[in-house]
């Protein structure tokens, strides 16, 4: 190669590597590249020269001209990089958000208090082994008193403080007082082992105030099976408390009277302050209740237990009023 | 019941030790201490004290001046806002000073200008009764001697403890103070025994006096009388009026504060006659006869009916409502000298059936209700009463009229030990459960592994000819006895496991997805007020109630909408213009008869969605995610224009798999001014109980495509008699199996398309699982569908 090209190609390289590094964005390095490496660029057009030297001179002179484009072509690989990096820290900083600067659009719904209560309590006794029972509303007088061991005469009807409906004679048609028209249902239709929980609505003429209200739920509980007695009874709510309270809080079982149950108990929990605090009542099937249903006491024995869902609802928030449950209150639902 | 230890100690002297524990053992045998009080106590400072003068306040209408002597004879000034004090009266008065009862400290004060020098005070101020009425007078049972004295000594006030007792409906013989004893002292096992009573008998025989019939012996079972003559009726002494004021009663007079002392004591009610407003001491016990009038002690005249129990005299007239209230006709009166003292034991169902007919609840029924004692305590009871009524000057005459009528049968019944055990959990011996038995007045011999028990006919709740609930009853004593919290845990061994069904899952999936569309759950009550439904257009026919609290709660509700209504109007009135609130709750659809031949509401389960200030696309919108969530079936929605409530040209019914189940749209705007709503309302409602017990959350694997998908945008000018959802259904047959999206995604009225029609933009993507589309598939598709939508739908590419 004459020395005169040799050094018009070195000038060439060195020109490409001034343009290049003058290249202040993508676009101009591109069309810098273009100039000297692309189908009309400079060196390509060199190329073409190439056929007219003697073919001693071509060889050396075709491996100083590729030489020279591999080392223009690494100079934009290297000025494209910077270039690039600078464009992704331009185009970032030009996106720059305040986070605390949020117009809330999507906002979420929140489940009823007694809903996610009674969740909760499905969901300990589910674990528990137990289904789901529910059952009507509006009851018949078998289903609420009579199947239950509370004739008609009984005072414990009185205790009930009943809302009848306005459906056949008088007095037999009511919104139930308490779900276990369920448990009867259940016993009519289900062959035994039953291990139910029935929660749902329940009523009683209670006028609306800070701590009634004439529409509540109730959980109850029933348990139908061979050998299963008072210890198995205290045993279950223990579990139960322990699972849905935590199992630092304690329970104990005091006599008392239902006529769908005997033995007949109300439960207390321990409270953080030593008292304790009556939460439901329970008992041993009334042997009677079993044959209403057409279940063999000789063979079967069980147990229940009911207690309100409102109220616990009550006890964990500490509502000083039980109508924010049915007010409906934005204000209300939307704090749980 | 209320008791004073003071009294059960009476029957148990060994009832003694710390108040607090002993409550704590009454309540573990059932009786659940409701409150504990000690009384007599801090009274320090409050002496008898005597009205001088009375003068008006000059500066205050709602007290007066009272000058009163509190001991030194001269007039002390006090400001008093009771008025039922006469000069000369003697009064309890707390002189400055003092600390009462409930922590207030008299000082001197001036009331209106006028000082006041103490304080005069009511029964309930010095712990004597609920009385807070007026100024407890005590002119009639002090001495005026002793003004100055300290009120515990004037009244014989002596420390005591009285429990208020929650005495289960069950338990007859707990509603005595003897009965609350013997329960007690066997718990502490300390003797209980009941005091000896001796009455001198003068005169002619009662059986002389009186004649006593029983006609109807299932009403009455035993029926025994005595006869008391040379009665006075006056004041009790000052002790028998503090224990029954403790106990929550009003003395009355000597007669009647005896009656009540006796049946408080030992739970034995009680019934005197005038005997001389009963011709020839004839009384005979019968059902009352078919409209039969009687004017009982209050005055009012009773239409009975047979199932109630009169006592009728020699003329077959009713003169007592037996067991319940007596007649005003042989009423014991100031003028009485010759008095039948009745006492008896009445069947239970039938006091309660006449108790809850005549609405007529009293002291007496309450026990007679729970069945009371037929046996010796009636003897005891009619003892004791002579023993008190004595003390007044009364003579007792000999003998007492004992007429049997049907008792229940109390002779021994076996019950087997390991039946007892396995109720209870427990492993006690025979004898275990003997003694704990005898030991509250049971009968019980072991006979190898049971037990042969005799009730005390003071229980007549465990009396029983039903063996399995005999066993039940007998189980529960001796649970009682032994102790509840002594019985060891344990949990079922069932091991089987525990779900929710899918109509919960369900219903739970709906909750969930609902909160995650940004809807608040609210649950209003059930009841409405008649004219709600109207309100909303729906039939007026509904179940209500026969004794509503209040008239504005006495529907039931048919549908959701008023509840949720009222709701979003209530919280608009609260500066919440806009809530979104869901509702899955009951509605009450026409009775139908269940297989027992009883008539009840159609119950199903509703689900409300009501989204206040969005138009019916968002409730659409809902609906499309609840039916995505559940995997309905064939979800439609058909405009419809007379949907009660709804708007007339925004709503249609949801149709799921052909069944209508619903409806979505807009409230119309004339419910919305009819419940004070601003704004538009949208509303979905949903019969839940069909659409979860009908087919929903069926899903099957498509493979993912691992070919390239073709997409294609259509516009169809369209007439806007012909539903989207037509035009979808057309593209959707049209295209067959490569079409795997379809949605419409653009609405066009306006320039280019004619009055009267819209264009619906809709994309497809075709792809096939087993190869790439040619364009000639893709061509063809696109051919079929233009010409069927032109052809079903007159709707041609725009």
């Amino acid at each position: 190669m004459r020395q005169n090209e040799a050094m018009e190609l070195d000038a060439l390289v060195e020109r490409a590597s001034t343009e290049i590094a003058a290249a202040t964005d993508l676009e101009s390095l591109a069309e810098v590249e273009r100039s000297f490496v692309g189908k009309k660029g400079e060196l390509v057009g060199l190329k073409k020269t190439l056929g007219q030297l003697e073919p001693e001179e071509r060889k050396a002179a075709g491996q100083a001209l590729n030489e020279a484009m591999s080392s223009v072509a690494a100079v934009v690989v290297d000025r494209r990089a910077v270039l690039a990096t600078a464009a992704e820290a331009e185009q970032l900083a030009s996106e720059r958000l305040d986070l605390t600067e949020v117009i809330e659009e999507v906002k979420r719904g929140h489940l009823h208090l007694v809903t996610q209560a009674r969740d909760r309590l499905e969901d300990v006794f589910v674990g528990m082994g137990f289904t789901v029972a529910e059952g009507p509303e509006v009851e018949s007088a078998w289903y609420n008193f009579e199947a239950l061991n509370i004739p008609e005469w009984h005072p414990a009807r009185g205790s009930f403080d009943t809302i009848f409906v306005d459906l056949g004679e008088p007095e037999t048609t009511m919104l139930r007082s308490h779900t276990s028209p369920v448990q009867v249902r259940t016993m009519e239709n289900q062959e035994p082992p039953i291990y139910i929980v029935a929660p749902g609505r329940t009523f009683r003429t209670d006028t609306a105030d800070a701590t009634h209200l004439p529409a509540f739920n109730q959980i109850e509980g029933l348990v139908i099976d061979k050998g299963i007695g008072l210890g198995d009874l205290a045993g279950t709510i223990e579990s139960f408390v322990g699972a849905f309270f935590g199992h630092e809080v304690k329970t104990r079982l005091r006599p008392s009277y239902f006529p769908f149950t005997e033995p007949s108990a109300e439960f207390d929990i321990s409270t953080p302050s030593g008292d304790w605090l009556e939460l439901g009542g329970c008992g041993v099937v009334q042997p009677k209740v079993l044959e209403n249903c057409g279940i063999d006491p000789e063979i079967w024995q069980g147990f229940a237990f009911g207690f309100g869902i409102d109220r616990l609802a009550v006890m964990r928030y500490q509502l000083d009023d039980i109508r924010e449950l049915v007010n409906n209150d934005v204000r209300f639902l939307r704090q749980f | 019941m209320k008791v004073l230890l003071s009294w059960l100690q009476e029957f148990a002297p060994g009832i003694e030790g710390d108040p607090v524990e002993l409550g704590e053992t009454l309540s573990a045998l059932g009786l659940a201490v409701e409150e504990m009080t000690i009384t007599g106590q801090g009274l320090d400072g409050i002496v008898l004290a005597k009205v001088l003068d009375l003068s008006p306040h000059p500066d205050a209408d709602k007290i007066q001046i009272v000058q009163v002597d509190s001991g030194d004879g001269e007039a002390l000034q006090v400001c008093c806002g009771a008025f039922n004090m006469a000069v000369g009266d003697l009064i309890p008065f707390a002189t400055v000073g003092t600390t009462m009862p409930n922590g207030m400290e008299i000082g001197v004060r001036k009331m209106r200008g006028q000082e006041s020098n103490g304080m005069c005070c009511s029964a309930e101020e010095i712990g004597l009764g609920e009385d807070s009425d007026g100024i407890m007078l005590l002119t009639n049972t002090a001495d005026a001697s002793r003004v100055g004295q300290p009120i515990t000594e004037v009244l014989g006030m002596e420390t005591d403890v009285l429990y208020d007792l929650e005495v289960n409906a069950n338990r007859p013989d707990a509603m005595s103070v003897a009965g609350v004893a013997r329960d007690l002292a066997a718990a502490l096992g300390v003797p209980f025994s009941f005091p000896a009573r001796a009455v001198e008998r003068v005169g002619a025989p009662a059986e002389e006096a009186a004649v006593i019939t029983i006609a109807d012996p299932d009403l009455c079972g035993r029926f025994t009388a005595r006869v008391l003559r040379d009665v006075t009726v006056g004041e009790s002494p000052q002790w028998m009026q503090n224990r029954l004021i403790a106990l929550g009663m009003r003395p009355i007079n000597s007669v009647v504060d005896i009656s009540n002392y006796v049946m408080l004591e030992l739970g034995q009610p009680n019934h005197v006659f005038d005997l001389d407003t009963v011709p020839d001491g004839v009384l005979n016990v019968r059902r009352a006869t078919d409209g039969e009038t009687l004017v009982t002690l209050d005055e009012a005249e009773r239409v009975l009916v047979p199932g109630d129990g009169v006592i009728s005299n020699a003329s077959d007239e009713a003169v007592s409502l037996a067991g319940v209230m007596g007649g005003l006709s042989t009423e014991v009166t100031e003028g009485t000298t010759n008095v039948l003292l009745e006492m008896a034991w009445w069947d239970p169902p039938s006091i309660s059936r006449t108790v809850k007919r005549l609405n007529l609840p009293s002291e007496a029924s309450t026990r007679f209700r729970r069945g009371c004692d037929w046996g010796d305590n009636i003897d005891r009871a009619m003892d004791r009463f002579c023993e008190l009524i004595a003390e007044t000057g009364a003579t007792i005459a000999p003998g007492q009229i004992d007429v049997a009528g049907t008792v229940p049968d109390v002779s021994a019944q076996t019950v087997r030990t390991a039946k007892v055990n396995g109720l209870l959990g427990t492993d006690l011996t025979a004898d275990e459960m003997a003694d704990y038995l005898t030991a509250i007045g049971f009968g019980a011999t072991v006979a190898g592994d049971d037990l042969s028990i005799e009730v005390p006919t003071f229980r007549w709740d465990v009396v029983s000819t039903h063996s399995a609930e005999f066993e039940a009853n007998i189980a529960e004593e001796v649970g009682r006895m032994y102790g509840f919290e002594r019985i060891e845990k344990t949990v079922p061994k069932g091991g089987q496991a525990g779900y929710l069904s899918e109509y919960q899952k369900g219903r739970r999936l709906v909750r969930n997805v609902l909160i995650g569309a940004g809807c608040d759950e609210t649950q209003p009550m059930p009841f409405l007020a008649p004219g709600d439904l109207a309100a909303v257009g729906l039939s007026e026919e509904a179940v209500s109630l026969s004794n509503p609290l209040d008239a504005s709660e006495s529907v039931l509700r048919t549908s959701l909408m008023p509840g949720q209504l009222k709701s979003i109007a209530y919280n608009q009135s609260h500066r919440s213009p806009n809530p979104r609130f869901f509702e899955a709750g009951t509605v009450f659809l026409a009775p139908q008869e269940n297989d027992r031949g009883e008539m009840l509401p159609d119950e199903h389960e509703y689900l409300a969605v009501a989204l206040a200030g969005e138009e019916a696309p968002a409730a659409i919108a809902v609906l499309n995610l609840l039916a995505d969530a559940l995997a309905l079936p064939n979800v439609q929605v058909r405009n419809a224009d007379s949907l009660a409530g709804m708007h007339p040209t925004r709503s249609g019914e949801v149709v799921i798999a052909g069944r209508t189940r619903g409806v979505v749209g807009e409230i119309s705007p004339s419910v919305l001014r009819t419940f004070g709503i601003d704004g538009r309302v949208a509303w979905l409602q949903l019969d839940l109980t069909e659409v979860l017990n009908g087919p929903h959350g069926k899903r099957s694997y498509r493979p993912v495509s691992k070919f390239p998908s073709s997409d294609m945008d259509l516009a169809f000018v369209v007439p806007d008699e012909t539903g989207a959802d037509r035009v979808r259904n057309t593209i959707s047959k049209a295209a067959g199996d490569l079409l795997v999206e379809l949605s419409l995604v653009d609405i066009y009225r306006g320039a280019g398309v004619d009055d009267g029609a819209r264009s619906l933009a809709f994309r497809l993507r075709f792809q096939a699982n087993d190869r790439t589309l040619t364009d000639d598939e893709i061509t063809n598709t696109r051919e079929s569908i233009i010409s069927a939508v032109a052809k079903q739908n007159n709707g041609n590419l725009r």
